[in-house]
């Protein structure tokens, strides 16, 4: 690429001292994309976006919010009656939480199907990891903000899961807490961390996408561009499309926003924070759900064989294995053994990743369930799924699955798609 | 690292596996080094732990008298709930009968009270924290007459033992005592 052109003598003045103005032609306007991305390839510039309305909303609560236990849950009240338009920034807010998590759990199942977590995109995919994990504990610790009962029993449910680490676990609860229950260190602590978060998110984001621009993107037939014919500059094709699905999101947010405001949260958070009355049900935010259900999955001791010696109890089981569902996807890359990335070349892998999107959804149906039957043992199937997949059939398929032909090049399939049964690549699916 | 201590090739100080004395350096200052930082970086991470104010919250007494037989109350000490119970004289025989081994946490009821027909334990589960349900006359009492978490169903009988469910331990009995016949202080 030719670098920036421009006329305008201040830019250039300026671009000469501090080249943003050409980093900034350079990833964004002609970076070079490949030709055939569909629309799957949204969510990461979404999620981006919002990240910002996160930030920018977060920022204005800030400004209206006390975070003491005497004042946290009158103060957001205030926000939504007395504070001009707090109802509105107070829900884009809420909702923007669950909004973030669809659009990332969308462009990470994308991850999953296309095998873009494979060399040389490693490093890529850990980073999304830190990313995920991050944003969950930033969802966790602002949901305790407003100080309602769900705010307070799901804090306390979470912190105690810590209790489950041999010898130390008590004394790191009482740390996390800053006392002997849940109360207003912790609520103040919670504060400061759920406002610096978000900015360490965007860091890793800057490094997740300098990793991204090391190689390009990947591409829904799994292969490398073959040169420049296989390209088309970001701006203004993507950027045009990029665009038209903030487009719909917008659309689906505003509905919610201003229709459903309260529909992905649970009533029990506009009763005050009570730390004598636990709520009959405790159940998390929708977006945590399949990993609770996990957590409750371990109702039984695992112990050395004919001996009863405990080696893992229940409690730290469930704790390892909500934590390791998580940390396993750190090794996928080396998990899948096969080198071919995408699903459409991968007959088998292709259904199973079906099979698992059923099981993280059961996940999710069961987490929000009382801990009775049946749902106790379809957790359990679910759960025993969700490992098997990534700790068994992906390194077995890497063996065993005959994949279909791989077209030349990404412009091959669209050249000659005319009957042709190289790929099921829609042509020109997308310039 | 050797690659640039050593830069000056065959300088003094070489021993025959090629350390150098510029490497016992490195390692020493590096040791010296971690362990500065580490005890720089401790009062940074104890300020989180529960502060002087809040460790020195005191304890809590409690007036017995008015707690009829088979009722039970809930205080707050150091910001937690503490069930009473006055037990019946049936509770006890149920809790004193069971045999050790079907326990999950085995300890015999005479253990866990003073007063026999005063059950005095934190009542927060030992699973994740919640507060189980059993101390007003309506509430669910589980399957063994005590006390129930609705949180992920654990079930504790009438000594407040885990019986059924994933909460590993017994209701913790705090440390307490009786100033006189119907007072007991908590801490
Ligand atoms: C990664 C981005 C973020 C996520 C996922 C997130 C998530 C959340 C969630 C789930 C809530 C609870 C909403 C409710 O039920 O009321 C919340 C509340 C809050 N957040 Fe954030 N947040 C983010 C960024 C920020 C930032 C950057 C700030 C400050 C600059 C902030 C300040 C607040 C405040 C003051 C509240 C309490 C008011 C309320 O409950 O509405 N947030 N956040
Ligand atoms: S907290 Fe009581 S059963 Fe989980």
């Amino acid at each position: 690429m030719s670098g920036l052109k421009t006329n305008n003598r201040v830019i250039k003045w300026f671009d000469h001292r501090l080249p943003v103005f050409s980093y900034v032609n350079e990833h964004l306007v002609d970076y070079p994309a490949p030709r055939n991305l569909n629309y799957m390839w949204n969510f990461g510039s979404l999620a981006g976006i919002a990240l910002v309305i996160m930030i920018a909303t977060g920022l204005l609560l800030a400004m209206q919010y006390t975070p003491h236990v005497d004042h946290a849950f009158d103060s957001v009240e205030r926000i939504m009656r007395d504070v001009n338009f707090g109802w509105l920034i107070r829900y884009i807010h809420m909702n923007g939480a669950s909004f973030f998590f669809i659009v990332v759990y969308l462009h990470m199942f994308r991850g999953l199907y296309y095998g873009s977590y494979k060399a040389p995109r490693e490093i890529l995919w850990g980073l999304g990891v830190i990313i995920l994990l991050l944003m969950m504990g930033t969802a966790f610790m602002g949901y305790v903000l407003p100080w309602g009962q769900m705010s307070y029993w799901g804090a306390t449910v979470i912190t105690n899961l810590f209790s489950a680490i041999p010898l130390v676990g008590d004394s790191i609860v009482s740390w996390l807490w800053g006392g002997f229950s849940v109360d207003n260190p912790t609520l103040n602590r919670f504060f400061g961390l759920h406002y610096l978060l978000p900015f360490v998110i965007a860091a890793v984001v800057f490094l997740h996408l300098w990793a991204l621009h090391r190689f390009g993107s990947n591409n829904p037939l799994g292969i490398d561009a073959k040169g420049p014919q296989d390209k088309i500059p970001f701006h203004p094709y993507y950027t045009v499309k990029d665009m038209f699905g903030l487009g719909i999101f917008l659309i689906l947010f505003a509905l919610f926003i201003f229709y459903a405001p309260n529909y992905m949260g649970h009533p029990d958070n506009y009763i005050e924070a009570d730390p004598l009355v636990t709520p009959a049900h405790i159940v998390p935010e929708w977006y945590f759900l399949p990993f609770y259900a996990m957590l409750r999955a371990i109702t039984f001791d695992i112990s050395i064989p004919f001996t009863g010696i405990v080696l893992i109890d229940a409690k730290l089981g469930g704790v390892l294995t909500m934590f390791g569902s998580i940390l396993l996807l750190f090794f996928l890359p080396w998990l899948d053994s096969s080198p071919v990335r995408s699903s459409r070349f991968r007959p088998l892998h292709k259904q199973f990743f079906w099979v698992l999107v059923v099981a993280c959804l059961v996940l999710g149906y069961v987490g929000a369930k009382p801990p009775e039957q049946p749902w106790v043992t379809i957790g359990q199937i679910a759960t025993a799924y969700y490992f098997a997949h990534f700790l068994i059939i992906l390194p077995l398929l890497g063996r065993l699955e005959r994949p279909k032909p791989l077209p030349a090049s990404i412009s091959d399939p669209v050249l000659k798609s005319d009957g042709s049964g190289a790929s099921q690549a829609k042509p020109m699916e997308k310039a | 690292m050797a690659d640039s201590a050593n830069a000056g090739q065959g300088g003094a100080g070489h021993d025959d596996e090629g350390t150098s004395r510029r490497d016992f350096l490195y390692l020493a200052v590096g040791a010296v080094g971690a362990v500065g930082a580490a005890s720089a970086v401790w009062p940074l991470i104890d300020s989180l732990n529960p502060a002087a104010d809040i460790r020195a919250l005191a304890t809590s007494r409690v007036d017995l008298s008015p707690i009829e037989e088979g009722q039970a109350i809930t205080i707050t000490w150091q910001g937690k709930p503490v069930f009473i119970r006055h037990r019946t004289a049936e509770e006890i025989e149920t809790a004193e009968e069971v045999p050790l081994d079907d326990l999950i946490d085995p300890e015999p009821d005479a253990e866990r009270v003073i007063e026999p027909q005063w059950l005095v334990m934190v009542g927060i589960c030992t699973h994740l924290g919640c507060i189980p349900l059993g101390q007003s006359s309506s509430d669910p009492k589980g399957d063994f007459g005590g006390w129930f978490c609705p949180c992920h169903g654990s079930h504790y009988d009438t000594s407040g033992r885990i019986r059924k469910g994933p909460a590993p331990r017994n209701l913790d009995v705090p440390t307490y005592e009786f100033a006189d016949d119907t007072t007991i202080v908590i801490g």
